[in-house]
């Protein structure tokens, strides 16, 4: 197709998935909304104030910038991975596979429609969070690129899920036992600096340490971590996922028989 | 001669994962503007060699052309060349009726203004437009069918498969999708069918295939196949009781009951040779009919012929 008809193609899958959670906004949107809300009252308001200071800022400042890293993961990820895959299982995958729009033009409209969910979220949750506390900015082009290839990485790690996923329990196996996991111990209610140092090395190997950090340094300007590797890695893997998932599908992979 | 097919498949094999061997190596010319059957019984091959021209199936080995574009290296071309209905509905079941056309059409990269003019055109004649805003789910059998053909015509393709478009659908729907069917054939665009309804075969399709175990059993003219057929079995119901035993000397006839009888009547025959006898045997016959579809006959005994074989 040219690319005025990929234009087309892009725009249809992505407005499609934008309806789709806008159209659904009382499982997609409200959720991540209150549970944040309940985060800040425990972990930030009741606790977070006798825990005291964190990196100079109080513990409600140093969390939120985490709190809302963790709903933008989670939500570009189950928002592709729930909507491909239940594009499989009503076959409706194939309107797509029939259709001439080339894959990358696929992965690009689904991912990106994954990233409009998370940052959706994101401003959510960041509305919530400044009823709570006032939040510096510190670079708000880092919290920008940050969070966008982020959500976009996630994006991409749901449809991968979702080519793989043959039944509703493949789509929650890996959010259940890896993501959540490494979302919680990625730094996003203490600094590594509070543990010894075995378990700070072992921590710098958590790919959302370093995503959380990033986009902290963003709002408060402290890190526990070196951004260039951060964002460079962000980048990369990015590039690299794309590459494996784009490969997949147009093998065909747990989409064509 | 390529730019004569609308449907050009040559050596087309597939072998599933399991070492299921669906295809072994068919070859299958279509016509422009044809009306064509692909039939076989199920598991025979029909649903492997349409998903593969489809793209829902990768081939093993072979090629396909469509409108003469190649599958593999003009496959943008070739898609845009193709509509499919497919057996199963394929649709997202939450979304509306309208929307789900319009979607279809941006997939073909066709402007959402253009699209939304296309799908009031082909909801209206499908009659369809009164539920353009009913989510998908709600439809009866029918009126899914009916979504599925709008769908597949959005982009206006030049072939268009059919996958047993009326399978389940009732028989006052069934005449009015035959008809739509012939209409859109009539104005140039090739169909390709496959249906477990033999009669609708025989009715709407120029030309046909016989698949089985993969294999192609026949490729000729509707006219030709039934022209192949040697005899047919008509049954007749009779004014009068008929007595225990009715013998017609240059006809097979079976007694069914005391109003009906089966005559079987060899490709030699004429159906005038059978009323001058049955006149002779004082059988007064008020009307008849063929036991089963003339195709019907013709398929299971070719079949039969690939059983034995």
């Amino acid at each position: 197709m040219g690319a005025s008809a990929n234009w087309i193609a892009f725009w249809t899958i992505l407005i499609k998935e934008i309806r789709r959670f806008g159209r659904i906004w009382v499982q997609t949107i409200l959720p991540p909304a209150i549970t944040m809300t309940l985060y800040f009252i425990v972990f930030g308001n009741l606790i977070g104030s006798r825990v005291g200071e964190m990196g100079g800022f109080s513990y409600m400042e140093f969390i939120a910038p985490g709190l809302i890293m963790m709903s933008v993961i989670t939500n570009a990820y189950s928002n592709v991975v729930s909507s491909f895959f239940g594009n499989k299982f009503q076959h409706s995958v194939e309107e797509l596979l029939v259709s001439p729009i080339p894959n990358w033009i696929i992965l690009l409209g689904y991912s990106l429609g994954g990233v409009a969910r998370g940052l959706a979220v994101g401003m959510v949750v960041t509305v919530v969070a400044l009823f709570f506390v006032d939040l510096p900015l510190y670079s708000v082009g880092l919290i920008a690129i940050t969070i966008f290839f982020t959500a976009f990485l996630f994006s991409l790690g749901g449809f991968l899920n979702a080519l793989f996923a043959t039944t509703f329990d493949d789509i929650t196996i890996v959010p259940t036992f890896i993501l959540t996991p490494l979302t919680y111990l990625g730094g996003v209610f203490y600094s590594i600096q509070l543990l010894p140092e075995f378990w700070q090395n072992v921590s710098v190997l958590n790919p959302i340490l370093h995503m959380v950090n990033a986009f902290r340094y963003g709002f408060l300007g402290i890190t526990d971590i070196n951004l260039g590797f951060a964002l460079g890695m962000i980048f990369v893997t990015s590039v690299i996922m794309f590459g494996v998932c784009l490969h997949l599908l147009n093998k065909g992979v747990g989409i064509r028989q | 001669m390529t730019d004569m097919y609308a449907l050009q498949i040559k050596d087309l094999t597939k072998t599933y994962a399991n070492g299921t061997k669906a295809l072994k190596g068919i070859s299958l010319n279509v016509n422009k503007g044809d009306f064509f059957a692909l039939l076989g019984p199920n598991g025979a091959g029909k649903s492997t060699t349409l998903g593969i021209v489809s793209s829902l199936v990768n081939k093993t080995s072979g090629s396909v052309q469509i409108m003469g574009a190649d599958l593999d290296t003009q496959r943008t071309q070739a898609k845009m060349n193709l509509g499919v209905v497919p057996q199963e509905f394929n649709f997202n079941q939450f979304e509306k009726v309208f929307d789900i056309i319009v979607t279809q059409a941006g997939y073909y990269g066709i402007s959402a203004a253009v699209g939304r003019e296309r799908a009031e055109k082909y909801l209206k004649k499908l009659g369809l437009w009164e539920k353009r805003s009913t989510p998908a789910r709600m439809l009866s059998g029918g009126m899914k069918r009916r979504l599925m053909i709008a769908r597949a015509l959005v982009h206006e393709p030049d072939v268009l498969i059919l996958d047993e478009p009326t399978a389940g659908v009732d028989i006052e729907l069934r005449r009015s999708m035959w008809e739509f069917l012939q209409e859109i054939n009539d104005q140039g665009i090739t169909i390709i069918l496959t249906t477990h309804y033999l009669e609708e075969a025989e009715a709407l399709c120029r030309n046909i295939a016989i698949i089985d175990q993969g294999s192609i059993l026949v490729d000729c003219p509707m006219k030709e196949l039934l022209g192949q057929m040697n005899q047919q079995t008509i049954i007749l119901d009779v004014e009068r009781g008929l007595p225990d035993s009715v013998h017609l000397d240059q006809f097979e006839t079976v007694k069914v009951d005391d109003h009906t009888l089966e005559v079987v009547i060899n490709k030699d025959q004429t159906i005038n040779e059978l009323f001058n006898e049955l006149n002779k045997a004082s059988v007064s016959v008020c009307s008849f009919r063929n036991k089963s579809n003339r195709l019907e006959e013709m398929f299971v005994s070719m079949l039969g012929k690939s059983e034995d074989a």
